[in-house]
């Protein structure tokens, strides 16, 4: 097992959100860096969970708990409030279940931190006034090849989340690993929400 | 990376003896017994690393190695257990038992009764997994082992490692619990009964004491292997080994063997029924059929598994259908709500419920990691 001492910016901002020795559960948690380095520095208790067995054998090697299942299929495998913090990092887009997946991480879990490529970055706006569809660091695919199938902007989350009376806690928005809060629409690249149902 | 062809070279089993009466859950009480098994591996100082393989239906204590130089068949888990393999015997001291009931040593229906001087056989009392388990701790101490670093069994055997976690929380530290279920379900059950009807049914049972009359009941063990074996192979998998071929090439409008898979699952049924005690299969098939670890906690599993303080990793085949991924999601939620540390894998394969003794590469990749953490923790 590695020690982990950085982690990615946009992995610590989310880090920066979790309560020290509370139960946390990372959707979509790859190698399971977050939760290892959770583990390590705030004494976390925590699952991951991961559609691809090569990323659960890296969580074994990180000595993170992972599970091996389907977003999509919905979390039954965690009863309700289970966890004070449910994690899903830049997998909403690319979910076909983004309203369900939602609710899901509300029933299971008090918080819910979501974070997404923000499509109204002003890079993403050029490439289409330029008439192509964007491609940045964020969302590094060709229109005909990528995963992202539910791109939005903050106003559009914002609003899904006002559907279903989900509070926005707390809102970051960052461009090249820095938080932006002038014009975030635009000049933010990534979007990180704290949101619960208090 | 593991060395999937070094073993653990010749290997001879061992036998323990209890003269300490083992009372059974059937309320019946075994005055003494015999425990055959093998070992693999050092036991460190520390007494840490001590690994427990449970059998699953027709397996027994010879895990890894060969008998002899010229021994044609290895242990039935070589592949996992070896030096360089994910159970790791230059790390791990490895224990294999035939558990009790079994037909490879360890007391059974068809050893004799001392009593009487004649085979237990139908008087042999049904044994259940905690029987098992029980036995096997007082082998663990005879040993000097007072906690296994991981108890690990595919099918039957991952029943005896989840009921080592619930039975002796403080002397297991992993538990993998492979292509099993917290408990059977009826259809499950149901080929369970067929196969023992299929033996029971057989003349030359005769009630179960067919040893003192020379008989064998042949047809009903061939005939229970071959059901279990349609049912632990996956269609895919069969279709892959076998389609439709003939063969002869051409159809023979009659009742022989025509068809691969014919021929195939007759000759196993034939190899098992010269080697296999068909008491021995109806009472691990009951065996089987009783678990139920949540049973003494209202039907909860979580509450079973609470003061489990053991860590977990479940996996289950995407083809198995006898003990199917649902089934082992099962153990896994119940584990989650326990709070319990769990891994859990569900791995494609096309080899059905076989697949727990196969080498699909994700399979051995977090076998490896796993036990790469075990040994960590007891500095194997």
């Amino acid at each position: 097992m590695t020690t982990l001492t950085t982690l990615r910016p946009d992995l610590q901002l989310i880090a920066d959100w979790v309560a020290p020795a509370s139960r946390v559960l990372d959707l979509g948690c790859g190698e399971g860096e977050l939760l290892a380095w959770l583990q390590q520095h705030k004494q976390v208790n925590g699952y991951g969970v991961d559609f691809d067995v090569n990323n659960v054998v890296s969580c074994v090697k990180a000595g993170v708990n992972a599970i091996q299942g389907d977003l999509e299929a919905g979390l039954a495998e965690f009863e309700d409030q289970r966890f004070e913090h449910v994690v899903l990092s830049q997998t909403i887009q690319a979910m076909q279940h983004t309203e369900e997946i939602l609710l899901e991480m509300l029933r299971v879990g008090r918080e819910a931190i979501v974070t997404f490529p923000n499509f109204g970055y002003w890079q993403n706006r050029w490439q289409i006034m330029q008439g192509h569809m964007p491609v940045s660091d964020d969302m590094p695919y060709q229109w005909y090849n990528t995963p992202n199938i539910h791109w939005c902007m903050l106003g559009d989350f914002e609003n899904l989340c006002a559907k279903n009376h989900i509070r926005v806690l707390e809102r970051v928005v960052m461009a090249h690993g820095r938080r932006v809060s002038f014009l975030p629409n635009l000049r933010g690249s990534l979007a990180f929400y704290r949101v619960g149902r208090g | 990376m593991s060395n999937l062809s070094s073993s653990v070279g010749i290997v001879a089993p061992q036998h323990a003896d209890f003269a300490t009466p083992l009372p059974l859950s059937s309320g019946h009480v075994l005055a003494s017994y015999r425990l055959t098994f093998e070992t693999y591996g050092t036991l460190n100082a520390a007494r840490s690393n001590g690994i427990l393989i449970c059998h699953a239906l027709s397996g027994h204590h010879h895990v890894a190695g060969r008998y002899s130089a010229d021994d044609k068949a290895a242990g039935w888990w070589d592949n996992m257990v070896g030096p360089g393999k994910p159970i790791d015997t230059n790390r791990f001291f490895v224990v294999g038992v035939n558990n009790l009931g079994g037909c490879h040593g360890s007391t059974g229906p068809s050893s004799i009764d001392p009593d009487c001087g004649q085979p237990w056989g139908s008087r042999f009392p049904v044994v259940t997994v905690p029987d098992w388990v029980t036995a096997q701790a007082r082998l663990a101490d005879r040993l000097g082992i007072d906690r296994w670093a991981a108890v690990i069994g595919g099918s039957l055997g991952g029943m005896q490692a989840l009921q080592w976690s619930i039975d002796y929380p403080d002397r297991i530290a992993h538990a993998l619990v492979i292509a099993s279920a917290p408990k059977l379900s009826a259809q499950n059950i149901a080929f369970n009964d067929v196969a023992r009807q299929a033996i029971i049914t057989d003349p030359d049972f005769l009630g179960g004491d067919f040893y003192a009359h020379g008989t064998i009941p042949r047809r009903g063990l061939r005939l229970a292997r071959m059901l279990g074996h349609i049912t632990y192979l996956s269609d895919d998998g069969m279709g892959e080994k076998f389609g439709r071929m003939l063969r002869s090439g051409e159809y023979q409008f009659g009742y022989d063997v025509e068809f691969e898979i014919e021929s195939y699952l007759r000759y196993q049924g034939d190899k098992f029924s010269d080697y296999f005690d068909a008491n021995t299969y109806l009472l691990m098939t009951k065996a089987l059929d009783y678990f139920d670890p949540a049973k003494d906690y209202g039907g909860d599993l979580v509450a079973a598994l609470k003061k489990a303080s053991a860590s977990f990793l479940v996996a289950s085949f995407t083809s198995d259908w006898r003990f199917s991924p649902e089934r082992s999601r099962e153990t896994v939620k119940a584990l989650i709500a326990a709070g319990k540390r769990v891994c859990y894998g569900e791995i494609e394969s096309v080899h059905g419920h076989d697949a727990f003794l196969m080498t699909d590469q994700p399979y051995v990749d977090l076998m490896q990691a796993y036990l790469d953490r075990v040994a960590a923790e007891v500095n194997a």
